[in-house]
């Protein structure tokens, strides 16, 4: 069957400064109407894996953390595996969601996630992709959310690899997408702009 | 997820950018800093976007849906003009997106937001918290019952004002479907006066944001009903994901 668009995706509008009234309202001080915030915890058992945080900073064009912001992640389990009706490639680990939403912290405007490490998925190609997180990011000021990726800077061979990080015409804004690790702390600062722009996807 | 449907694995369509505000847009002055310069890399769906975590019914209280009550103390109600706002959640093959998550948050029907940040005079209504959640039927259909809010001053230009608006965020099936909008209200004149509205380039586009109002749904003596559809990108079919010819 012939596949078209019959409507058009509604457009997108800013998050706006009180993103976290509706997304994170515990987080906001609107305490009582949800038991807790979606999407606070990711590891709900005994997750296979590494475990390890994430630790991300989101900047703005004057290199100042954007303490407004609101940070989804979304990756694979140890195994490789989504957590997700349309992984047709097995069961993703019970006790991971591998979903998660923060709002930053106030003072440092770090997000930090309590994540797994995950395993490799394969791209469409067949060829295996690095391990990665996907992330998307709105603030007040975003118009349309930014969907970019964490990898991690360790992972040297899995990283020269990986179909998408090949695609990236000027080689030195790889780095852009690299975590750094340093105990079980992965940390990266994502730039909105300026020569240390991170690469966003159109995804 | 009520499971009747098989799960869909094809990618989405590509985004139609023009359709969206860029990212940059001066008149909406925080966007300046904020707006990455340099071209997005396009990406064909990978299984990362493809897929998205489900959010079953169980994470739902019986008072998500209903902002006049929510916050509430017993027995009390938030003060405003009684709405309900509902509709369908549709991808853009018109098919309705069932068990999609939606919340929403808005100011109260003074146009103040329960936020610490927030500086309008306007009074706080100490039964209203502002936030909502639902998830759609398996027809894609969801409803909220909620105040109305009011129109409020913001620092932008010298005398901006934002129209009565209700935000929405949408979690369809896929990480690549995720969506952040805001529904405005059929007739109010403040829209066309928004920066923020205006980052959206084309008028069609700035229509679909604006719920009518639909007396059919009218609670007599009770709440008025507004409707609006949410479309989400929608997705190919993977029967021939590998074959050139198949879509």
């Amino acid at each position: 069957m012939a596949q078209s668009h019959v409507l058009k995706e509604s457009p997108s509008q800013t998050a706006g400064p009180y993103v976290h009234i509706g997304l994170t309202p515990n987080f906001a001080e609107i305490s009582g109407v949800y038991p807790h915030d979606l999407g606070a915890t990711m590891i709900t058992g005994d997750a296979a894996g590494e475990h390890i945080n994430l630790c991300l900073r989101v900047l703005d064009g004057m290199d100042e953390p954007m303490r407004d912001a609101l940070v989804e992640i979304w990756q694979a389990d140890n195994a490789g595996v989504y957590n997700s009706p349309s992984e047709t490639r097995g069961q993703a680990d019970p006790h991971f969601t591998g979903w998660g939403r923060k709002a930053a912290d106030p003072q440092s405007g770090e997000f930090h996630f309590a994540t797994i490490k995950p395993g490799r998925a394969p791209h469409p190609d067949g060829r295996p992709m690095a391990p990665h997180i996907s992330v998307w990011i709105v603030a007040r000021g975003i118009n349309i959310g930014l969907h970019t990726r964490v990898y991690f800077a360790d992972e040297e061979q899995a990283n020269t690899e990986d179909p998408v990080l090949a695609r990236i015409e000027h080689r030195k804004r790889v780095q852009t997408l690299m975590a750094i690790r340093k105990g079980d702390t992965y940390s990266l600062d994502i730039h909105l702009q300026g020569k240390r722009e991170t690469v966003f996807f159109d995804i | 997820m009520n499971g009747k449907q098989p799960p869909e694995t094809g990618a989405f369509f590509a985004r139609d950018r023009t359709w969206h505000a860029p990212a940059l847009t001066p008149a909406y002055k925080t966007s300046v800093l904020r707006s990455p310069q340099k071209a997005l890399l396009s990406l064909d769906g990978t299984i990362s976007e493809i897929t998205g975590p489900v959010f079953g019914h169980s994470i739902l209280g019986a008072q998500d849906d209903d902002l006049i009550h929510n916050f509430a103390s017993p027995g009390e109600s938030a003060i405003g003009s009684r709405i309900i706002v509902h509709g369908r959640v549709l991808d853009e093959r018109g098919k309705g997106v069932a068990g999609a998550l939606v919340e929403i948050w808005q100011a109260n029907a003074g146009g103040r937001y329960r936020h610490k940040k927030e500086g309008y005079i306007a009074a706080l209504d100490p039964n209203f918290g502002g936030c909502g959640r639902t998830i759609t039927d398996v027809h894609g259909y969801y409803r909220f019952r909620t105040v109305q809010p009011g129109p409020y001053p913001w620092p932008n230009g010298p005398n901006d004002w934002r129209p009565a608006h209700i935000h929405f965020s949408i979690f369809g099936h896929g990480f690549a479907q995720r969506l952040i909008t805001q529904m405005y209200f059929q007739h109010d004149p403040m829209i066309w006066k928004c920066p923020i509205v205006s980052t959206i380039p084309d008028r069609a586009a700035i229509e679909q944001l604006v719920a009518a109002l639909d007396m059919n749904n009218t609670i007599p003596m009770d709440a008025r009903a507004y409707s609006f559809d949410i479309v989400l990108r929608g997705r190919r079919s993977t029967l021939f994901e590998n074959r050139k010819e198949g879509n």
